[in-house]
């Protein structure tokens, strides 16, 4: 089960860091007197992905931090606590902590417990109501002091995280008996699901503040009667009851887990770190680019080849064909590092989706289709937070308890399909659950206390776009799973910052479907080759109705304007070579093609020359070394090297009147 | 070559600029050499619809999709005949390429400051405004031209109006 996770540890390591930047950039910059929210927001969505991801691999040394992190970031961004210097150098130095424990896992040392419960314990300090920050700090030191006189035998032990070993424990709870409460429902966690994501264990966590805040008068007094002396306990009161309750949950669970999940990891080499490098895409896109270069002015060598008579003919062929093949090569390879089949993210659902349902007791599968569909690396990297939060969501809130389920006439196991699949030039990524469907009311309801003005006869569409709001959740409690009112906002956004678009179906009783569309990579659109006289033209295939050879019974003029008599309607005619000023091109509508477009607006037909072929086009930017140009969306390079223009069918239909003249200046 | 000696002598000197000379018609320009992207033969260029004339259109380069300008028929020096011969200076004007039509290139020449006089009111093509100056070599007459103003100007109108200002 954890040899599947190991795969994408390396990516969790690499999201991770990057949040923990954001993190620490956005701590620094926050305003004492007037934090934006958004920053707020921002800080603790960081420290939530955090949280999600090391609970689902198991980094337990993570989420433990990362709950009370977001426990005092969910305060602040409600206004209830207000931000001091205090908390946000507080918060810097747990980021500090969790880079430290992040290249702790990463690189397989052993994990410096005793730091992270000096951080989790300064924080614990700054949620009590009483203003106590100076003994908070002072905690922290001594408890690094303390804990290092039994770290040592930690690190000697062979047994991975050797902290467990009873004997260490019962000196750590002896002094600080919060500690020990922690390390419970650690294993609790890991009994019952192997994910701590588990809510219990971090509801006991929480609670336990009554102890927590006995620790740090319990370090005073130490202090007060003098370091050496204070630490002197940690060997002289050993509580056997406690130890006797307490160590066997511990030495029989908990070094199972930690050598399952240390064991794939071994194997790996020190110098993880090499094995793989982030680079920006535009460095790829311009590789894509220089490699299309070469593919043309291999074709021209080719051409070139062919005049070359006798021995040297041959020894050339050679050549050319091993340069052909050369190219082909790099060709693909260059692709093929953008292009990642969607699979990649989604293998690690099925996982999701069956803790979740373990510990929420309902019975679901996950259905997955489509995970051949490739799709752009940078894509794929921006989906999964999105699609783990659509998909928790559909397992928490969509799919009903068995009972329920039973009452209502469904089957007692209930199903997400998450499927993916090209649909010309997008990509479509839906995800389906059977369960009780959106609830209106519900939504309508929390809008109202969240103080938007909504009315209460908007249409089911637009009800459903409101949970796409920020702070919306409908969930009755805040679990570890959902109800933050984290997740939609976050989804909405990711999607719509790599271009796509997210829509939700639902049927009360019956189900809901998210579809999330996206843009296949470098902005490819599906066109038409259309020439006019010596040029070629690219209209887009979603604007093209068909394309036909006209008659001239089919031709009418209307008020001077050709216009087109097809299945009982008039299509205005807009002549190609008239509007882009293009010699040489056939005059005679009943000689030439008439390609039937239409937009949101308009429907006309465009009369070409002659259709050379269907392909797929690469878009680019003419206003990049240009200006814009009236009438045209971009340019694209064809497999010749030459420059095709791509028609900007609306901007063309704004200048189409289907009433009076033909000849009219374009909207620029 | 006393272009060469001349070059040769004043080496340190900081006042000192390079220039790639080219012709139009039957006289010689020179612009400023760091602006050059890459020369390369004409060919056959895209249309732009209902661009003035003296856009000849945009073509490929190497992925970038870039304007090409023909400045004989601009500023009516010389005959815009298109041969084997005819050449396009790629030039980097900030961060946009663009392509000018050319009869020759002929040299790379460094002039002194000093040697620049400044450009005559009247008889050259371009407007005094686009103009660095003058200098001799070889006992010929060579206009200097300003060619990031020239490009980057409304007369042209190659770049949005919006767009030109980052690049003045």
């Amino acid at each position: 089960m954890s040899v599947d996770m190991s795969q994408f540890f390396d990516v969790f390591f690499e999201e991770s860091q990057e949040h923990l930047d954001d993190m620490e950039h956005l701590l620094m910059e926050l305003s004492l007197d007037n934090p934006d929210l958004e920053d707020l927001n921002s800080i603790f969505r960081a420290a939530h992905s955090i949280k999600g991801g090391s609970g689902v691999f198991g980094f337990d040394a993570l989420t433990g931090l990362t709950h009370v992190m977001e426990n005092i970031l969910d305060l602040a961004r409600k206004y209830e606590i207000d931000m001091t210097k205090t908390i946000v150098d507080q918060l810097l130095i747990t980021v500090d902590t969790l880079k430290s424990i992040l290249a702790c896992y990463q690189n397989e040392h052993d994990i410096d417990w005793a730091a992270i419960e000096a951080g989790t314990l300064a924080l614990e300090q700054l949620l009590q109501p009483a203003d106590k920050p100076f003994p908070a700090e002072t905690d922290v030191s001594s408890d690094i002091e303390g804990f290092g006189l039994f770290n040592n035998p930690v690190t000697n032990n062979d047994e991975d995280f050797g902290f467990f070993e009873p004997n260490e424990t019962i000196a750590e709870e002896t002094a600080y008996g919060f500690y020990e409460d922690e390390q419970e429902t650690d294993t609790s966690a890991q009994i019952k699901t192997q994910d701590s994501d588990d809510d219990n264990a971090f509801g006991l966590f929480v609670d336990e503040s009554g102890p927590d805040k006995i620790s740090p008068d319990k370090i005073d007094s130490d202090k007060t009667s003098g370091d050496i002396e204070g630490f002197g306990l940690f060997e002289a009161a050993p509580d056997p009851a406690v130890q006797a309750k307490t160590s066997p949950a511990k030495t029989t669970s908990k070094p199972v887990v930690a050598a399952k999940s240390a064991a794939p990891r071994k194997a790996k080499t020190d110098a993880k770190e090499a094995s793989s490098i982030r680079v920006d895409t535009l460095k790829i896109d311009s590789l894509v680019n220089l490699v299309g270069e070469l593919v043309i002015t291999q074709s021209m060598i080719k051409i070139v080849g062919k005049e070359v008579q006798g021995e040297t003919e041959e020894k050339l062929e050679g050549a050319i064909g091993e340069l052909s093949r050369n190219i082909r090569e790099i060709q693909e390879a260059v692709m093929s590092m953008r292009m990642l089949p969607m699979s990649f993210a989604f293998n690690r659902f099925p996982r999701v989706v069956r803790d979740l349902a373990d510990k929420m007791g309902k019975d679901v599968e996950l259905l997955i289709e489509g995970g051949a569909t490739e799709i752009d690396k940078g894509m794929i990297e921006k989906l999964v937070d999105p699609l783990t939060h659509l998909i928790r969501n559909s397992v928490d809130h969509g799919i009903e308890m068995p009972d329920i389920r039973e009452a209502s006439g469904k089957s007692k196991k209930g199903t997400v399909i998450l499927n993916a699949e090209q649909r010309g030039g997008s990509i479509l990524i839906t995800i389906t659950d059977d369960g009780a469907g959106l609830n209106r009311e519900r939504i309508l309801e929390k809008a109202h206390t969240n103080g938007m003005d909504v009315s209460p006869d908007i249409k089911d569409s637009d009800v459903w776009r409101l949970i796409f709001e920020a702070g919306f959740s409908t969930a009755e409690t805040v679990t570890d799973v959902s109800g933050r009112g984290v997740g939609m906002d976050v989804v909405r956004r990711n999607i719509e910052s790599i271009g796509g678009s997210v829509d939700i179906e639902s049927h009360q009783g019956v189900g809901s479907i998210f579809k999330i569309r996206l843009p296949l990579t470098l902005a490819i659109v599906d066109g038409m080759c259309v020439s006019v006289g010596k040029q070629t033209y690219v209209v887009p295939l979603t604007n093209i109705i068909e394309s036909m050879q006209p008659s001239t019974e089919q031709l009418k003029t209307l008020a001077n304007d050709q216009v087109l008599w097809v299945r009982g309607e008039y299509w205005p005619l807009v002549k190609l070579h008239k509007l882009m000023g293009i010699e040489g091109a056939k005059t005679d509508v009943a000689d030439a093609i008439v390609v039937l477009v239409e937009t949101s607006r308009k429907r006309f037909g465009i009369l070409v020359d002659q259709l050379e072929g269907q392909q797929q086009v690469v878009i680019k930017s003419l206003e990049q070394h240009y200006r814009r140009v009236p009438g045209v969306a971009g340019a694209t390079i064809m497999g010749d090297g030459s420059v095709a223009m791509i028609l900007d069918i609306e901007s063309i239909a704004a200048g189409v009147n289907t009433t009076s003249k033909q000849e009219v200046p374009l909207a620029s | 070559m006393p272009a060469n000696a001349n070059a040769i002598e004043a080496v340190n000197n900081e006042e000192q600029q390079e220039f790639l000379t080219f012709v139009l018609g039957t006289e010689n320009y020179a612009l400023d050499i760091m602006t050059v992207k890459e020369i390369r033969g004409y060919e056959n260029v895209t249309k732009i619809a209902n661009a003035p004339p003296y856009i000849k259109g945009v073509l490929n380069l190497r992925g970038d999709i870039v304007p090409i300008i023909d400045l004989r028929i601009k500023f009516e020096v010389g005959e815009a005949t298109y041969d084997e011969f005819t050449i396009v200076i790629m030039l980097m004007i900030g961060e946009r390429i663009v392509g000018i039509v050319v009869d020759e290139v002929s040299d790379v020449i460094k002039v002194d400051e000093t040697d620049i006089k400044p450009p005559p009111e009247f008889g050259v093509a371009f407007d005094s405004a686009y103009l660095h100056g003058l200098t001799t070599i070889n006992e010929q007459m060579i206009i200097l031209v300003n060619i990031q103003k020239l490009i980057s100007s409304d007369e042209l109108g190659i770049f949005d109006p919006s767009t030109k200002a980052e690049h003045d």
